[in-house]
């Protein structure tokens, strides 16, 4: 044997591997950095006015109570409006048009969404919703996210419902139950915490979206709970805030920041926990 | 005990034995499933139709123009689009790398016990909303930046000939440069799930029979995952960069929106996404909002195909599992 | 042993019996089913409840099953045995058109049934298959409790009042024999059940809706030897009141619960015949080397 080359190769494989143990580390380190950074400055700006007290004017003390419940309004319509059209249409991708050459171009189109920059997304919601009814609005920000949250769960609902063998959908017809049931009663039933990680992860995406808010709910400084009207939400509070060169804001910035953080941590933990089991089966 | 009537299934004049409840559920899955086609249109046609007025101005040298000026309503993409390529490109040289390093170690160094954890943290963090990146860049990292590196490396690596343009310029901190970091940090743990994923599909066996023989981890990685995932590794690349492009809030934070170009990356300058951010809710002049939304048509036109070819490449890569090319 | 000379063969089956069979006077191909209906019946007369006439199939292009036509009788078990590919499953799923959800098989032909032919289009499908049960190969266990699996399939077509639900879930767990095994955890789901209790449970579901022919695709073949025994015994009582159709791969299982027995190869049906007859003097060479073990 060749100890020479050996050596060598040896010193190859030992030089690359300490590279990826950096690059690990370096990665790690500016995530690392992050996250400490973020609960640092959250937590020290967190209190209960943050949840009681609307958006102070420039100078003032105050909370995000507006804002929170801005965004968590427009999330909970955005799910009711993405999540039945999603998990529909992904019944048809599993059920009806399986094997339908349309149904590829319809996956296409729904990973082409999945990715596409939702600050695009803002701006189609707002030629044909802000555009043509003259303002910005909650119902339009909840639109926006509606986009996002759909092809989320078009997405997980397919593959969850694939996911029930065929042996299930066989004996559910061969007793003489209709289509609409075997899928309703049966297979929803069986993917029914798939689906539900679905919509949970498509929650946990749209709660830090700030880009297609930022001209269809735009923002309000005041407490509204009209869907008709701008609505606050925490994502642009937070971009206005920042940016500006007020300490008050810029603390509520970091707060919000946490929250959010916080949320989407939660929510995707919460998806995990569901998730494993099913996937183990 | 009440039967329920025979004739609960209604059967139609044609004799199609289809009931009516069925055929209810299956024209709303079906609906549904259209809708999503009629986003897509809808979305590509709202930008036309919006763009439209700026385009038919400014033609073909929209593309060309670095000209930015909402008084003498003359606009011009070069700017953006510089800045949408230039931020992107950084942010793929720094994480592809590191993407692939951490890839590498979690598949093939990576003790076992430590393997589900730092699988997990990738994803959560994966998850974490631009904007946060975009705030910690503005506040934690742009001040340390400008106070203790850029002054170093305008002094030093500025005054080298010709990439020492690249790093001229006052010690602002936010720019392209940082623009262009805080985006690699974000789509390193996206990278890095998809790439992880790609090189877990390798069967075992291959790398075992590899390792056998006694090839390194390096050799393995370099003569058997990597050709046997070559196509998926760049369908992952290329969604990473689909991300990167259209990236806005990790980007708007500390861009600079400053709307002509410079050589130097220390300058602030504009991504497509970030100037449509800072500026449309402030565009009033019907060209301004039109000249935004052109920009943001060939933002989704160019994710559009960035998208598509790594869906392809990433199908061609499931499709071919089994063959070493 | 192989008598060139006289073109015979002399043979003992797996029951020790001779059973000789001269090869020159073996017909191409024998159905019986006139065998059948003249007189060899056994235990008691029984009606043509199905009759198969002419039945070909396809999936796609491939023509699975060769114009086969055979009676099936009431209150019987009747069971198909044959190598794998035969296509006595194909057939099975002709009788409740579970077929229909393909778009690429097709079948042609009678299948009479109380005088409809239910291969025409415009039988009522649903209706159909809560006539003609099946149980599956594979237990298939609906996500939800015992009891919800049992009363999936009668909600469909009754509406019973919670007492009379009870009684008939009641009835039907009885019925499959594994009523004991769960009556107190009705509400666990279906799906924490042992194997064998699972297709019981599939048995028990099929039969809740009171269908009059029960159709089993290998019904025992996933499970242990214990829980094949059960079912075995199973079938015995229920063709009292069902008329059961049976594709197994297991010969002795067939002897052991059928009372008639087809035999299929390559999508033919070879012979057709009371189990005992087939099994210790079948007409055709083919059975014979099928059930002596020749091919499998």
């Amino acid at each position: 044997m060749d100890m020479s080359l050996y050596r060598r190769r040896r010193a190859i494989n030992f030089v690359t591997m300490t590279v990826s143990v950096l690059t690990t580390l370096f990665g790690l380190f500016w995530l690392a950095w992050l996250l400490v950074t973020l609960f640092s400055e959250g937590f020290q700006h967190i209190n209960w006015a943050v949840f009681t007290e609307s958006t102070p004017p420039p100078g003032s003390t105050g909370g995000l109570a507006n804002a929170i419940y801005g965004s968590v309004l427009m999330t909970v319509v955005a799910v009711l409006i993405g999540t039945p059209v999603g998990v529909l249409a992904g019944t048809y991708l599993s059920e009806y048009g399986r094997h339908h050459s349309i149904s590829g171009a319809i996956r296409f189109v729904n990973d082409i969404l999945l990715s596409a920059p939702s600050i695009i997304l803002g701006v189609f919601v707002f030629e044909v919703v802000v555009r043509q009814t003259g303002h910005f609005s909650g119902w339009a920000g909840a639109l926006a996210l509606a986009l996002i949250v759909l092809p989320v769960v078009v997405r997980t609902t397919e593959d969850m419902m694939r996911l029930v063998p065929d042996s299930i959908r066989e004996a559910a017809v061969a007793l003489g139950t209709p289509r609409w049931r075997v899928i309703v009663q049966v297979i929803y039933r069986a993917a029914r915490s798939g689906i539900l990680t679905g919509v949970l992860l498509a929650v946990a995406r749209i709660s830090g979206e700030t880009a297609p808010l930022l001209f269809t709910a735009l923002n309000n400084q005041f407490w509204s709970s009209s869907l008709d009207k701008p609505m606050a939400n925490l994502p642009v509070v937070i971009f206005q805030f920042a940016m500006s060169p007020y300490d008050d804001w810029q603390h509520l910035a970091w707060a919000g920041a946490l929250l959010i953080t916080l949320g989407v941590l939660l929510l995707n933990i919460i998806a995990r926990v569901f998730l494993r089991p099913q996937e183990r089966n | 005990m009440r039967q329920l009537p025979l004739s609960r299934s209604a059967a139609t004049d044609t004799g199609d034995p289809t009931p009516w409840p069925d055929r209810i559920f299956s024209s709303f899955a079906h609906l549904s499933a259209g809708t999503v086609l009629l986003v897509l249109s809808a979305i590509l046609i709202s930008l036309i139709f919006g763009g439209w007025s700026a385009m038919s101005k400014f033609g073909f040298g929209f593309l060309t123009s670095d000209a930015w000026n909402p008084v003498t309503e003359d606009f011009g993409a070069l700017v953006s689009i510089f800045g949408t390529l230039v931020t992107s490109a950084i942010a793929m040289l720094i994480g592809i790398p590191v993407s692939f390093g951490i890839a590498l170690f979690i598949t093939e160094l990576c003790p076992a016990w430590l393997k589900r954890p730092i699988g997990t943290a990738i994803e959560l963090l994966a998850a974490v909303p631009s904007i946060i990146y975009g705030m910690w860049g503005l506040f934690v990292f742009a001040p340390l930046f400008a106070d203790h590196v850029q002054p170093w490396v305008s002094d030093n690596i500025g005054e080298w000939p010709i990439i020492g343009a690249l790093f001229q310029g006052p010690p602002l901190g936010i720019g392209m440069f940082t623009a262009g970091l805080i985006l690699s940090i974000m789509v390193i743990p996206f990278m890095t799930a998809v790439m992880r994923d790609i090189f877990e599909v390798v069967p075992t066996v291959l790398k075992e029979s590899a390792y056998g023989m006694g090839m390194t981890t390096w050799e393995v990685t370099r003569r058997i995952v990597l050709p046997y995932t070559k196509v998926g590794v760049v369908g992952g690349i290329m969604l990473g960069l689909g991300r990167a492009m259209g990236e806005t809030m990790a980007v708007t934070f500390v861009i600079g929106n400053a709307n002509h170009i410079n050589a130097s990356l220390f300058m602030p300058g504009n991504t497509i996404s970030s100037s449509i951010a800072n500026q449309f809710t402030e565009a009033v002049e019907p060209m301004y909002t039109s000249s935004l939304i052109e920009l943001g048509l060939i933002l989704f036109l160019v994710s559009f195909v960035v998208l598509a070819l790594s869906k392809l490449l990433l199908l061609r890569m499931t499709a071919g599992e089994g063959k070493i090319t | 042993m192989n008598d060139s000379i006289t073109g015979t063969m002399a043979l003992e089956d797996r029951f020790g019996r001779d059973t000789s069979v001269d090869a020159a006077s073996v017909p191409k191909a024998s159905t019986s089913v006139e065998a059948v209906a003249a007189g060899q019946e056994v235990g008691g007369t029984s009606e043509l409840k199905i009759d198969i006439r002419n039945l070909n199939f396809y999936y796609g292009k491939y023509h699975a099953l060769h114009n086969i036509s055979m009676g099936i009788r009431e209150r019987r078990v009747t069971a198909f045995i044959g190598p794998s590919g035969c296509g006595k499953s194909t057939l099975l799923r002709c009788l409740n058109r579970i077929y229909d959800l393909y778009p690429r098989q097709r079948a042609e032909g009678e299948i009479m049934m109380d005088g409809r032919n239910i291969l025409d289009r415009k039988e009522h499908l649903d209706l159909l298959r809560k006539r003609v049960g099946m149980v599956f190969q594979k237990p298939t266990p609906f996500p939800m409790s015992v009891y919800d699996n049992i009363a999936f399939g009668v909600r469909l077509y009754e509406r019973l009042n919670r007492t009379d639900m009870a009684e008939r879930v009641e009835w039907a767990l009885r019925k499959a024999a594994i009523w004991d095994e769960v009556k107190d955890i009705l509400r666990q789901s279906g799906t924490a059940l042992s194997g064998g209790q699972q297709q019981r449970l599939c048995i028990a579901r099929a039969i809740a809706v009171k269908p009059e022919v029960l159709l089993l695709d290998e019904p025992a073949s996933a499970l242990d030897p214990i829980s094949t025994l059960k079912i075995e015994e199973l079938l015995d009582e229920l063709k009292e009141d069902f008329t059961i159709a049976i594709v197994t791969h297991n010969l002795q299982q067939a002897t052991r619960v059928a009372d008639y027995t087809a035999f299929m190869y390559l999508g033919d049906l070879i012979e057709y015949d009371a189990t005992d007859t087939l099994f210790t003097k079948p007409s055709d060479k083919r059975t014979d080397d099928y059930i002596t073990g020749r091919f499998g």
